[in-house]
């Protein structure tokens, strides 16, 4: 105890920190509307930032998945030239300069880097079996595919190793097709007329379900060579190759390259993308739509701090006489500035908290609608969401802080 | 002659407002020592709420210098002012001025908070002045459950919970009927008979009257410094 003015100049203590907040959270209950109001704006804000970044992060491992599923080490020869070397998704519809052809297919395996190659000629035809008659995607391609696109059979088996030129009528259908197609009925050994000619079915795919690129589901798969006498046509629509492994990528996508130039009168005129670079694109461009998305979400961050701002200084306001009498009762404008702060920095963590619940409740209810959609908000989006949260609360919070620190004692004690 | 508690020499305090300007204290020479009694009295406007207030280190004179405890507290710091004010001066207010959300005791403890006292000495001397005000089943009461008389007698508690050498009272009993106000006033100086130094601001006569000094302000000036005669003569 002091017992003198200069004692207590020297000795009088500085407020617990525990006491600060049990003052700030008394104040902070004491008007429970604005209280609600302000933690509810910020976590709105909060749960903004997480399920924006979660739909964002989940479209982009959407993406990433579902190339995956296509098949790995895929090195995917298109005709036509692309000005950037890069993937473009206009290529799949430019026109031709000089076509690909089977024997540019078969060509592809020597190179030493190559695994495996599958020519792909794709067209839409009808396919027909005991009066019910369905439009079809009709796949013409060699055993292979199987393999380089990682699909699976179930039932039955795929086409057979052979001469590429020539193909037995023998068709792989896929899942959907054969219930459409055939029910409960046994779909292998039948006999059905794709265009105008017959093959006899020898194996069904397993089902994939919806997928980026092709649905296999809907998919007949045919040799390449009657496909390609079916559609009147000797181009191919893609050389699908497969890399000896992970690392060979590069060297297979130079020697592919070489290849073709070499057989096309020495004419870069295809377009070889692999499946890394694709990837990398639509990592890149769906990152940054994650990123836009959480900064949009971010604003709504900085329209609950100026909230804040507006609902403290509304609190000193009507709480005048009270910071009159701490200061009567000798607070220092510093304890004074604490115990305001302290409140708004409360408020803040609780919205935030609670904003983080309910994006996370969100996110949740988006994987449960749409088991497909991996949509987590990434670690980084939800620590920047809540250091936001919480930096916009304590920043807004300066200013009401300190107009209630600088209040004269005396005018403050005569407000009522 | 032992030092003055209070020793204010040539105090001027000058008000303004738009282009006029008021002279609340003019050229103030006042000495109190300690464990007076002294009430402050005077027509409205006369300058008493300035003076306490400038007394209470809630203000400062604009010339003049005020020495408590034989320290010049007018070139303290705005902390070093709050300090002071923490461990040496107690406040009473017209209106008691207690925090409405929280209890006749957490109000009564708000003074030990601010000067970090820990929460077991807390406890500890609240419980004490509970029983000591007679407030010990009003614990848990907040400020809008209690009668005026109780809340004033919460204030007088909080007032002296640091155990001030001065208590400041600024028509204590402005907002009691009169028998509430007496009580009031009896605990006031019933501190003051422990040693606290008492300085009343009132209108009312009778209890001006009580006091063993009265001084009676005019006009921001101090038109009259009586003692009573008992204590002259003491
Ligand atoms: N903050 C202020 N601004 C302007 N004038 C003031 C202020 N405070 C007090 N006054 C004036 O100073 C004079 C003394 O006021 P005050 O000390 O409150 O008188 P009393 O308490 O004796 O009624 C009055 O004329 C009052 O109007
Ligand atoms: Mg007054």
């Amino acid at each position: 105890m002091s017992l003198s003015v200069s004692g207590a100049v020297r000795a009088v203590g500085r407020v617990r920190n525990a006491d600060l907040i049990r003052f700030a959270r008394a104040a902070a209950s004491g008007n429970r509307l604005r209280t609600s109001l302000l933690v509810l704006a910020m976590a709105i804000g909060v749960a903004a930032v997480v399920v924006l970044t979660a739909l964002g992060d989940g479209a982009r491992r959407y993406v990433l998945n579902e190339f995956s599923s296509i098949g790995s080490n895929l090195v995917i020869v298109l005709p036509g030239r692309s000005q950037t070397g890069g993937f473009n998704p206009g290529n799949a519809i430019t026109s031709t300069p000089r076509d690909l052809t089977i024997d540019d297919a078969q060509a592809l395996l020597r190179a030493s880097a190559v695994h495996r190659v599958a020519p792909l000629a794709v067209g839409t035809s009808e396919i027909s079996f005991g009066g019910k008659l369905r439009e079809v995607i009709v796949a013409g391609t060699t055993a292979d595919f199987l393999e380089v696109r990682r699909l699976s059979l179930a039932q039955g088996r795929f086409l057979p190793a052979g001469d590429w030129r020539r193909g037995a009528s023998e068709a792989v259908i896929g899942a959907k097709v054969r219930d459409e197609m055939f029910g409960r009925e046994e779909a292998l050994g039948q006999l059905v007329r794709i265009g105008d000619r017959r093959f006899r079915i020898v194996g069904v795919l397993a089902a994939t379900g919806q997928g980026l690129g092709m649905n296999t589901d809907e998919l007949v798969v045919v040799p390449v060579s009657l496909a390609q006498a079916m559609f009147n046509s000797n181009t191919l629509f893609r050389i699908l190759v497969e890399a000896s492994n992970r690392e060979a990528i590069e060297a297979a996508k130079t020697q592919v390259g070489e290849i073709v130039r070499l057989r096309h009168e020495g004419e870069q005129d295809v377009t070889i993308i692999t499946q890394d670079a694709v990837l990398a694109t639509f990592d890149r461009l769906l990152g940054a739509l994650t990123l836009a998305v959480a900064g949009i979400a971010a604003i709504s961050l900085g329209v609950a701090g100026i909230l804040v701002m507006n609902v403290m200084l509304v609190s000193v306001t009507q709480r005048t006489a009270e910071i009159g009498l701490l200061k009567a009762l000798g607070a220092t404008g510093g304890t004074i500035r604490n115990a305001f702060l302290t409140e708004a920095a409360m408020l803040s963590i609780a919205g935030a908290l609670l904003g983080f619940v309910l994006g996370q409740a969100g996110a949740a209810i988006i994987r449960q609608l749409y088991p497909a959609f991996p949509a987590f908000p990434p670690d980084w989006a939800v620590l920047a969401g809540l250091a936001t949260a919480l930096a916009t609360g304590i920043v807004f919070g300066v200013l009401p802080a300190r107009r209630a620190a600088r209040l004269d004692a005396v005018q403050a004690l005569a407000k009522r | 002659m032992a030092t003055a508690l209070i020793e204010l020499v040539g105090i001027e305090r000058t008000f303004h407002r738009g282009d006029s300007e008021v002279h609340a204290l003019r050229h103030l020479n006042v000495r109190i020592a300690a464990g007076e009694y002294v009430a402050v009295m005077g027509p409205s406007g006369s300058g008493k709420s300035t003076l306490l207030n400038l007394l209470g280190l809630l203000d400062r004179p604009d010339a003049g210098s005020y020495h408590l405890e034989g320290r010049d507290v007018t070139t303290l710091s705005a902390d070093q002012q709050a300090h002071v004010r923490s461990a040496r001066i107690g406040f009473v207010f017209q209106s008691f001025h207690l925090v409405p959300r929280l209890t006749a005791a957490e109000n009564i403890a708000l003074p030990m908070v601010l000067a970090g006292v820990a929460p077991a000495e807390r406890a500890l001397r609240v419980a004490r002045a509970l029983r000591d005000y007679g407030l010990e089943n009003r614990a848990d009461h907040r400020p809008e459950q209690l009668s005026g008389g109780q809340r004033q007698r919460v204030a007088i508690a909080r007032a002296t919970i640091m155990r001030p050498a001065l208590i400041l009272a600024d028509e204590p009993t402005g907002n009691l009927d009169r028998a509430t106000g007496e009580d009031v006033i009896r605990l006031l100086e019933e501190l003051n008979r422990g040693g606290v130094t008492l300085i009343v601001v009132t209108h009312d006569g009778g209890l001006g009257a009580r006091a063993h000094r009265q001084l009676l302000m005019e006009d921001g000036a101090l038109h009259d410094d009586r003692w009573r005669r008992a204590e002259l003569s003491a």
